[in-house]
Protein backbone atom coordinates (compact mmCIF):
# COMPACT_ATOMS: atom_id res chain seq x y z
CA UNK A 1 0.00 0.00 0.00
CA UNK A 2 1.35 3.21 -1.29
CA UNK A 3 0.48 6.78 -0.39
CA UNK A 4 -0.13 8.93 -3.30
CA UNK A 5 0.71 12.66 -2.87
CA UNK A 6 -2.12 13.73 -5.21
CA UNK A 7 -1.11 17.06 -5.09
CA UNK A 8 2.12 16.50 -6.42
CA UNK A 9 0.80 14.42 -9.30
CA UNK A 10 -0.95 17.29 -10.57
CA UNK A 11 1.99 19.34 -9.24
CA UNK A 12 0.10 21.78 -6.86
CA UNK A 13 0.80 22.92 -3.32
CA UNK A 14 -1.38 21.94 -0.56
CA UNK A 15 -3.10 24.83 -0.47
CA UNK A 16 -4.06 25.00 -4.01
CA UNK A 17 -7.31 27.05 -4.82
CA UNK A 18 -10.11 25.17 -6.53
CA UNK A 19 -9.26 27.22 -9.66
CA UNK A 20 -5.78 26.07 -9.68
CA UNK A 21 -6.65 22.14 -9.50
CA UNK A 22 -9.08 22.89 -12.04
CA UNK A 23 -6.11 24.53 -14.14
CA UNK A 24 -3.45 22.19 -13.15
CA UNK A 25 -5.86 18.89 -14.45
CA UNK A 26 -6.85 20.57 -17.31
CA UNK A 27 -3.38 21.15 -18.18
CA UNK A 28 -2.39 18.02 -17.73
CA UNK A 29 -5.63 16.45 -19.09
CA UNK A 30 -4.87 17.78 -22.09
CA UNK A 31 -0.86 16.49 -21.83
CA UNK A 32 -1.75 12.92 -21.42
CA UNK A 33 -5.52 12.72 -22.71
CA UNK A 34 -5.33 8.73 -24.42
CA UNK A 35 -7.28 10.46 -27.88
CA UNK A 36 -4.07 12.41 -28.03
CA UNK A 37 -1.36 9.48 -27.13
CA UNK A 38 -2.41 6.26 -29.02
CA UNK A 39 -0.67 3.31 -28.15
CA UNK A 40 1.16 5.00 -25.06
CA UNK A 41 0.05 3.23 -21.90
CA UNK A 42 2.36 5.52 -20.00
CA UNK A 43 0.42 8.51 -20.98
CA UNK A 44 -2.54 6.15 -20.34
CA UNK A 45 -1.42 5.57 -16.46
CA UNK A 46 -0.29 8.94 -16.05
CA UNK A 47 -3.98 9.83 -16.68
CA UNK A 48 -5.44 7.68 -14.57
CA UNK A 49 -3.30 8.86 -11.59
CA UNK A 50 -4.50 12.81 -12.66
CA UNK A 51 -8.20 11.67 -12.65
CA UNK A 52 -7.63 10.29 -9.41
CA UNK A 53 -6.24 13.00 -7.94
CA UNK A 54 -8.23 15.42 -9.60
CA UNK A 55 -11.84 13.74 -8.72
CA UNK A 56 -10.28 13.50 -4.96
CA UNK A 57 -9.01 17.47 -4.88
CA UNK A 58 -11.79 18.73 -6.75
CA UNK A 59 -14.37 17.80 -4.41
CA UNK A 60 -13.96 19.80 -1.00
CA UNK A 61 -15.59 16.80 0.97
CA UNK A 62 -13.42 14.51 -0.47
CA UNK A 63 -10.39 16.90 -0.18
CA UNK A 64 -11.05 16.86 3.49
CA UNK A 65 -10.82 13.72 4.45
CA UNK A 66 -7.55 13.48 2.20
CA UNK A 67 -6.15 16.59 3.75
CA UNK A 68 -6.96 15.36 7.61
CA UNK A 69 -5.48 12.04 6.71
CA UNK A 70 -3.00 11.71 4.23
CA UNK A 71 -0.21 13.35 6.28
CA UNK A 72 -0.52 9.89 8.45
CA UNK A 73 -0.16 7.49 5.51
CA UNK A 74 3.70 6.78 6.81
CA UNK A 75 1.64 4.79 9.55
CA UNK A 76 -0.32 2.66 7.31
CA UNK A 77 0.64 -0.21 8.34
CA UNK A 78 -0.58 0.88 12.19
CA UNK A 79 -3.72 1.84 10.22
CA UNK A 80 -4.60 -1.46 8.78
CA UNK A 81 -3.72 -3.06 11.77
CA UNK A 82 -6.33 -0.72 13.84
CA UNK A 83 -8.67 -0.76 10.72
CA UNK A 84 -9.01 -4.76 10.97
CA UNK A 85 -9.28 -5.10 14.63
CA UNK A 86 -11.88 -2.22 14.91
CA UNK A 87 -14.18 -2.72 12.15
CA UNK A 88 -17.16 -1.38 14.37
CA UNK A 89 -15.64 1.85 13.48
CA UNK A 90 -16.54 1.38 10.17
CA UNK A 91 -19.92 2.98 10.59
CA UNK A 92 -18.90 5.53 12.68
CA UNK A 93 -18.20 9.13 11.70
CA UNK A 94 -15.08 10.01 10.26
CA UNK A 95 -12.61 11.63 12.68
CA UNK A 96 -8.81 12.18 14.14
CA UNK A 97 -8.29 8.70 15.77
CA UNK A 98 -10.93 7.09 13.75
CA UNK A 99 -9.00 5.61 10.95
CA UNK A 100 -10.38 3.32 8.51
CA UNK A 101 -13.72 4.69 9.64
CA UNK A 102 -15.19 6.98 6.56
CA UNK A 103 -12.25 7.94 5.06
CA UNK A 104 -9.69 6.19 3.37
CA UNK A 105 -11.07 2.61 2.37
CA UNK A 106 -7.52 1.08 2.74
CA UNK A 107 -5.52 1.68 -0.34
CA UNK A 108 -4.39 4.70 -2.75
CA UNK A 109 -7.46 6.44 -4.25
CA UNK A 110 -9.73 3.87 -1.84
CA UNK A 111 -12.32 6.63 -0.94
CA UNK A 112 -15.61 5.54 -0.10
CA UNK A 113 -18.24 6.72 -2.52
CA UNK A 114 -15.29 6.09 -5.70
CA UNK A 115 -13.65 3.82 -4.96
CA UNK A 116 -15.05 0.22 -7.32
CA UNK A 117 -18.02 1.08 -9.31
CA UNK A 118 -18.29 4.76 -9.19
CA UNK A 119 -14.94 5.30 -9.94
CA UNK A 120 -14.56 2.76 -12.44
CA UNK A 121 -17.42 3.76 -14.20
CA UNK A 122 -15.70 7.38 -14.28
CA UNK A 123 -12.43 5.41 -16.02
CA UNK A 124 -15.03 3.68 -18.49
CA UNK A 125 -16.62 6.89 -19.54
CA UNK A 126 -13.21 8.32 -20.69
CA UNK A 127 -11.40 5.50 -22.13
CA UNK A 128 -14.67 3.76 -23.45
CA UNK A 129 -17.10 6.27 -24.68
CA UNK A 130 -18.75 9.24 -23.38
CA UNK A 131 -20.85 7.67 -20.56
CA UNK A 132 -19.51 9.96 -18.13
CA UNK A 133 -20.10 13.19 -20.13
CA UNK A 134 -24.14 13.17 -19.09
CA UNK A 135 -25.52 10.49 -21.71
CA UNK A 136 -26.81 9.10 -18.22
CA UNK A 137 -26.51 5.55 -17.09
CA UNK A 138 -29.07 2.92 -18.80
CA UNK A 139 -27.07 4.34 -22.00
CA UNK A 140 -25.24 2.22 -23.94
CA UNK A 141 -21.37 2.50 -25.12
CA UNK A 142 -19.02 0.68 -26.59
CA UNK A 143 -16.31 -1.19 -24.70
CA UNK A 144 -12.39 0.10 -24.78
CA UNK A 145 -10.09 -0.80 -27.16
CA UNK A 146 -7.56 -3.17 -26.11
CA UNK A 147 -3.54 -3.31 -27.46
CA UNK A 148 -1.92 -6.45 -27.30
CA UNK A 149 1.63 -7.72 -29.44
CA UNK A 150 1.67 -10.79 -30.64
CA UNK A 151 5.63 -12.08 -31.35
CA UNK A 152 6.37 -14.22 -34.10
CA UNK A 153 9.37 -15.61 -36.47
CA UNK A 154 9.54 -15.02 -39.78
CA UNK A 155 8.84 -18.40 -40.99
CA UNK A 156 5.66 -18.31 -39.63
CA UNK A 157 4.45 -15.53 -41.70
CA UNK A 158 5.70 -17.17 -44.70
CA UNK A 159 2.44 -19.14 -44.74
CA UNK A 160 -1.28 -18.59 -43.03
CA UNK A 161 -0.98 -19.16 -39.82
CA UNK A 162 -3.80 -20.16 -37.14
CA UNK A 163 -2.92 -19.05 -33.26
CA UNK A 164 -4.93 -19.03 -30.30
CA UNK A 165 -4.86 -16.21 -28.20
CA UNK A 166 -6.33 -15.90 -24.66
CA UNK A 167 -7.78 -12.13 -24.41
CA UNK A 168 -9.90 -11.70 -21.00
CA UNK A 169 -10.22 -15.30 -20.21
CA UNK A 170 -11.72 -15.44 -23.27
CA UNK A 171 -9.83 -17.42 -26.50
CA UNK A 172 -10.06 -16.63 -29.69
CA UNK A 173 -8.64 -18.43 -32.61
CA UNK A 174 -6.70 -16.04 -35.45
CA UNK A 175 -6.06 -16.71 -38.93
CA UNK A 176 -2.70 -14.49 -39.59
CA UNK A 177 -2.48 -14.27 -43.28
CA UNK A 178 1.36 -14.92 -44.58
CA UNK A 179 3.15 -11.72 -45.23
CA UNK A 180 2.42 -9.71 -41.80
CA UNK A 181 4.75 -7.37 -41.56
CA UNK A 182 6.38 -6.39 -39.02
CA UNK A 183 4.97 -3.85 -36.43
CA UNK A 184 1.62 -4.16 -38.43
CA UNK A 185 -1.10 -3.82 -36.29
CA UNK A 186 -4.50 -5.58 -36.97
CA UNK A 187 -7.90 -5.00 -35.53
CA UNK A 188 -10.35 -7.90 -34.20
CA UNK A 189 -13.49 -6.71 -33.85
CA UNK A 190 -15.36 -7.12 -30.47
CA UNK A 191 -12.08 -8.84 -28.63
CA UNK A 192 -11.40 -5.16 -26.59
CA UNK A 193 -13.18 -4.27 -23.38
CA UNK A 194 -16.37 -4.77 -22.55
CA UNK A 195 -19.61 -2.76 -23.40
CA UNK A 196 -21.16 -0.26 -21.08
CA UNK A 197 -24.38 -1.30 -20.32
CA UNK A 198 -25.02 -4.12 -22.91
CA UNK A 199 -22.78 -1.62 -25.52
CA UNK A 200 -20.59 -3.44 -28.04
CA UNK A 201 -17.21 -4.76 -26.65
CA UNK A 202 -13.98 -3.01 -28.34
CA UNK A 203 -11.72 -4.00 -30.58
CA UNK A 204 -8.49 -5.51 -30.18
CA UNK A 205 -5.47 -4.00 -32.10
CA UNK A 206 -2.60 -6.49 -32.30
CA UNK A 207 0.23 -5.38 -33.13
CA UNK A 208 2.67 -7.74 -35.06
CA UNK A 209 6.57 -8.09 -33.51
CA UNK A 210 7.85 -10.46 -36.08
CA UNK A 211 11.51 -11.65 -35.06
CA UNK A 212 13.55 -12.79 -38.20
CA UNK A 213 16.27 -15.24 -37.08
CA UNK A 214 17.07 -16.28 -41.10
CA UNK A 215 19.60 -15.27 -43.57
CA UNK A 216 17.57 -12.96 -45.15
CA UNK A 217 16.50 -9.80 -44.78
CA UNK A 218 13.19 -8.52 -45.51
CA UNK A 219 11.40 -5.78 -47.16
CA UNK A 220 8.02 -5.86 -47.58
CA UNK A 221 7.55 -8.63 -49.84
CA UNK A 222 10.90 -8.87 -51.11
CA UNK A 223 13.78 -10.41 -49.59
CA UNK A 224 17.54 -10.03 -49.40
CA UNK A 225 20.45 -12.08 -48.99
CA UNK A 226 24.40 -12.53 -49.58
CA UNK A 227 25.97 -15.49 -50.93
CA UNK A 228 29.86 -16.38 -51.54
CA UNK A 229 31.01 -16.90 -55.11
CA UNK A 230 34.58 -18.18 -55.27
CA UNK A 231 37.17 -16.33 -57.78
CA UNK A 232 36.73 -18.80 -60.74
CA UNK A 233 33.33 -18.86 -61.23
CA UNK A 234 33.18 -15.46 -60.67
CA UNK A 235 35.22 -14.96 -63.48
CA UNK A 236 34.37 -17.95 -66.06
CA UNK A 237 30.52 -18.25 -64.83
CA UNK A 238 28.82 -21.09 -64.02
CA UNK A 239 26.13 -22.53 -61.56
CA UNK A 240 25.43 -22.59 -58.01
CA UNK A 241 23.38 -23.29 -55.50
CA UNK A 242 21.60 -20.49 -53.80
CA UNK A 243 19.45 -20.70 -50.81
CA UNK A 244 15.96 -19.30 -51.10
CA UNK A 245 13.51 -19.00 -48.15
CA UNK A 246 11.48 -22.35 -49.39
CA UNK A 247 15.04 -24.35 -49.94
CA UNK A 248 17.89 -24.32 -52.60
CA UNK A 249 17.92 -23.14 -55.92
CA UNK A 250 20.16 -23.40 -58.95
CA UNK A 251 21.10 -20.36 -60.55
CA UNK A 252 23.55 -19.21 -63.15
CA UNK A 253 26.53 -16.85 -62.54
CA UNK A 254 27.15 -14.88 -65.54
CA UNK A 255 31.56 -14.72 -66.16
CA UNK A 256 32.57 -12.13 -64.74
CA UNK A 257 30.28 -11.28 -62.03
CA UNK A 258 31.51 -8.66 -59.97
CA UNK A 259 31.94 -8.52 -55.99
CA UNK A 260 28.71 -6.54 -55.21
CA UNK A 261 26.53 -7.25 -57.84
CA UNK A 262 23.06 -9.09 -57.51
CA UNK A 263 20.37 -11.02 -59.53
CA UNK A 264 17.04 -10.83 -59.18
CA UNK A 265 14.93 -14.08 -58.79
CA UNK A 266 11.61 -12.92 -59.25
CA UNK A 267 9.12 -14.72 -56.93
CA UNK A 268 11.38 -16.69 -54.47
CA UNK A 269 10.56 -13.83 -52.11
CA UNK A 270 8.26 -13.67 -49.23
CA UNK A 271 4.20 -14.14 -49.51
CA UNK A 272 2.60 -10.32 -50.34
CA UNK A 273 -0.26 -9.60 -47.61
CA UNK A 274 -3.46 -10.47 -49.03
CA UNK A 275 -2.53 -11.19 -52.09
CA UNK A 276 -2.96 -15.02 -52.85
CA UNK A 277 -0.10 -16.38 -54.39
CA UNK A 278 1.65 -13.48 -55.12
CA UNK A 279 5.67 -13.28 -54.11
CA UNK A 280 7.97 -10.96 -53.84
CA UNK A 281 11.47 -11.43 -54.87
CA UNK A 282 14.49 -12.68 -53.63
CA UNK A 283 17.69 -10.24 -54.13
CA UNK A 284 21.14 -12.48 -53.86
CA UNK A 285 24.47 -10.54 -53.81
CA UNK A 286 27.55 -11.98 -54.81
CA UNK A 287 30.42 -11.60 -52.74
CA UNK A 288 33.44 -12.84 -54.28
CA UNK A 289 36.01 -14.87 -52.06
CA UNK A 290 39.58 -14.73 -52.89
CA UNK A 291 40.88 -18.13 -51.84
CA UNK A 292 43.24 -18.38 -49.05
CA UNK A 293 45.97 -20.89 -48.70
CA UNK A 294 47.60 -21.23 -52.29
CA UNK A 295 49.47 -23.96 -53.18
CA UNK A 296 52.44 -23.08 -55.17
CA UNK A 297 50.99 -24.14 -58.43
CA UNK A 298 48.05 -21.60 -58.02
CA UNK A 299 50.67 -18.84 -56.73
CA UNK A 300 52.38 -19.92 -59.93
CA UNK A 301 48.77 -19.43 -62.14
CA UNK A 302 48.19 -16.25 -60.36
CA UNK A 303 51.21 -14.53 -61.24
CA UNK A 304 51.23 -15.48 -64.86
CA UNK A 305 47.43 -14.49 -64.67
CA UNK A 306 49.31 -11.02 -63.40
CA UNK A 307 51.30 -10.96 -65.92
CA UNK A 308 49.02 -11.53 -68.72
CA UNK A 309 46.47 -8.89 -67.43
CA UNK A 310 49.32 -6.20 -66.87
CA UNK A 311 51.20 -6.79 -70.38
CA UNK A 312 48.59 -8.10 -72.38
CA UNK A 313 50.32 -11.63 -72.62
CA UNK B 1 -25.95 0.93 -49.03
CA UNK B 2 -27.09 -1.32 -45.96
CA UNK B 3 -29.51 0.02 -43.57
CA UNK B 4 -28.06 -1.19 -40.37
CA UNK B 5 -24.46 0.89 -41.03
CA UNK B 6 -25.56 3.81 -40.61
CA UNK B 7 -27.17 5.53 -37.71
CA UNK B 8 -29.68 8.90 -38.01
CA UNK B 9 -28.53 11.77 -36.83
CA UNK B 10 -31.50 12.50 -34.92
CA UNK B 11 -30.54 9.20 -32.73
CA UNK B 12 -26.92 10.13 -32.30
CA UNK B 13 -27.97 13.62 -31.00
CA UNK B 14 -30.79 11.86 -28.66
CA UNK B 15 -28.25 9.26 -27.62
CA UNK B 16 -25.10 12.16 -26.91
CA UNK B 17 -27.31 14.24 -25.59
CA UNK B 18 -26.19 17.21 -27.90
CA UNK B 19 -27.68 19.65 -30.28
CA UNK B 20 -28.03 19.26 -34.16
CA UNK B 21 -26.48 22.36 -34.51
CA UNK B 22 -23.18 20.60 -32.74
CA UNK B 23 -23.21 17.86 -35.43
CA UNK B 24 -23.73 20.53 -38.46
CA UNK B 25 -20.60 22.18 -37.58
CA UNK B 26 -18.39 18.70 -37.26
CA UNK B 27 -19.90 18.79 -40.87
CA UNK B 28 -18.54 22.00 -41.65
CA UNK B 29 -15.25 21.13 -40.25
CA UNK B 30 -14.94 17.85 -42.03
CA UNK B 31 -14.74 15.64 -38.90
CA UNK B 32 -17.73 13.86 -39.60
CA UNK B 33 -19.29 12.38 -42.84
CA UNK B 34 -23.03 12.81 -43.21
CA UNK B 35 -24.68 11.43 -46.26
CA UNK B 36 -28.53 10.55 -46.65
CA UNK B 37 -30.20 7.52 -46.34
CA UNK B 38 -33.90 7.01 -47.08
CA UNK B 39 -34.36 10.99 -47.13
CA UNK B 40 -32.92 10.80 -43.39
CA UNK B 41 -29.20 12.18 -42.31
CA UNK B 42 -27.11 9.70 -41.23
CA UNK B 43 -23.54 8.97 -40.37
CA UNK B 44 -21.66 5.59 -40.99
CA UNK B 45 -21.32 3.33 -38.11
CA UNK B 46 -17.27 3.46 -38.14
CA UNK B 47 -17.69 6.95 -37.49
CA UNK B 48 -19.38 6.66 -34.38
CA UNK B 49 -15.99 5.79 -32.87
CA UNK B 50 -14.26 9.45 -34.37
CA UNK B 51 -17.42 10.84 -33.25
CA UNK B 52 -17.14 9.87 -29.51
CA UNK B 53 -13.57 10.86 -29.48
CA UNK B 54 -14.39 14.27 -30.84
CA UNK B 55 -16.85 14.64 -28.28
CA UNK B 56 -14.52 13.77 -25.45
CA UNK B 57 -11.72 16.43 -26.83
CA UNK B 58 -14.48 19.06 -26.66
CA UNK B 59 -16.65 17.90 -23.33
CA UNK B 60 -13.73 16.60 -21.00
CA UNK B 61 -11.05 19.02 -21.88
CA UNK B 62 -12.45 22.47 -23.57
CA UNK B 63 -10.98 22.08 -26.52
CA UNK B 64 -12.90 23.65 -29.75
CA UNK B 65 -13.62 22.79 -32.50
CA UNK B 66 -10.75 24.63 -34.37
CA UNK B 67 -8.47 23.22 -31.84
CA UNK B 68 -10.00 19.61 -32.50
CA UNK B 69 -9.35 19.74 -36.29
CA UNK B 70 -5.68 20.89 -35.81
CA UNK B 71 -5.62 18.13 -33.53
CA UNK B 72 -7.23 15.42 -35.88
CA UNK B 73 -4.54 16.66 -38.66
CA UNK B 74 -1.79 16.26 -35.95
CA UNK B 75 -2.88 12.92 -34.98
CA UNK B 76 -3.28 11.19 -38.77
CA UNK B 77 0.19 13.21 -39.68
CA UNK B 78 1.62 11.47 -36.46
CA UNK B 79 0.14 7.76 -37.79
CA UNK B 80 1.60 8.79 -40.68
CA UNK B 81 5.01 9.06 -39.35
CA UNK B 82 4.49 6.27 -37.51
CA UNK B 83 3.92 3.99 -40.55
CA UNK B 84 6.87 5.54 -41.84
CA UNK B 85 9.00 4.85 -39.02
CA UNK B 86 7.86 1.02 -38.98
CA UNK B 87 9.04 0.87 -42.92
CA UNK B 88 12.36 2.13 -42.57
CA UNK B 89 12.81 0.17 -39.52
CA UNK B 90 11.74 -2.97 -41.61
CA UNK B 91 14.45 -1.59 -44.60
CA UNK B 92 16.73 -0.35 -42.04
CA UNK B 93 17.10 -4.14 -40.38
CA UNK B 94 18.17 -5.11 -44.10
CA UNK B 95 21.59 -3.33 -43.06
CA UNK B 96 21.89 -3.66 -39.23
CA UNK B 97 24.33 -6.80 -39.67
CA UNK B 98 26.88 -4.82 -41.84
CA UNK B 99 27.43 -1.72 -39.92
Amino acid sequence: MEFIDYYKVLGLEKNASQDEIRKAYRKLARKLHPDLNPNDPSAQKKFQQINEANEVLSDPEKRKKYDQYGKDWQHAEEFEKARQQQKSYQQQSSGPGNFGGGGYAGGAGGFEGFEGGDFSDFFESMFGGAAGRGSGRGSQFRGQDLSAELQLDLSEVYAPHKRTLTVNGKNIRLSIPAGVENGQTIRIKGHGGPGVNGGPNGDLLLTFNIVNNTQFKREGSNLYSNEELDISTAALGGEVTVKTFQGKAKLKVKPETQSGSTVKLKGKGFPKYKQDGQFGDLFITFNVSVPQNLSDREKELFEELKKIRNHGG
Amino acid sequence: MEAEKYIRITELCTFYEVETSFIDSLKDYGLVEIVIFEEEEVIPEEQVQDFEKILRLHYDLDINLEGIDAIHHLLHQIGELQKEVKLLKNRLSRWEDQL
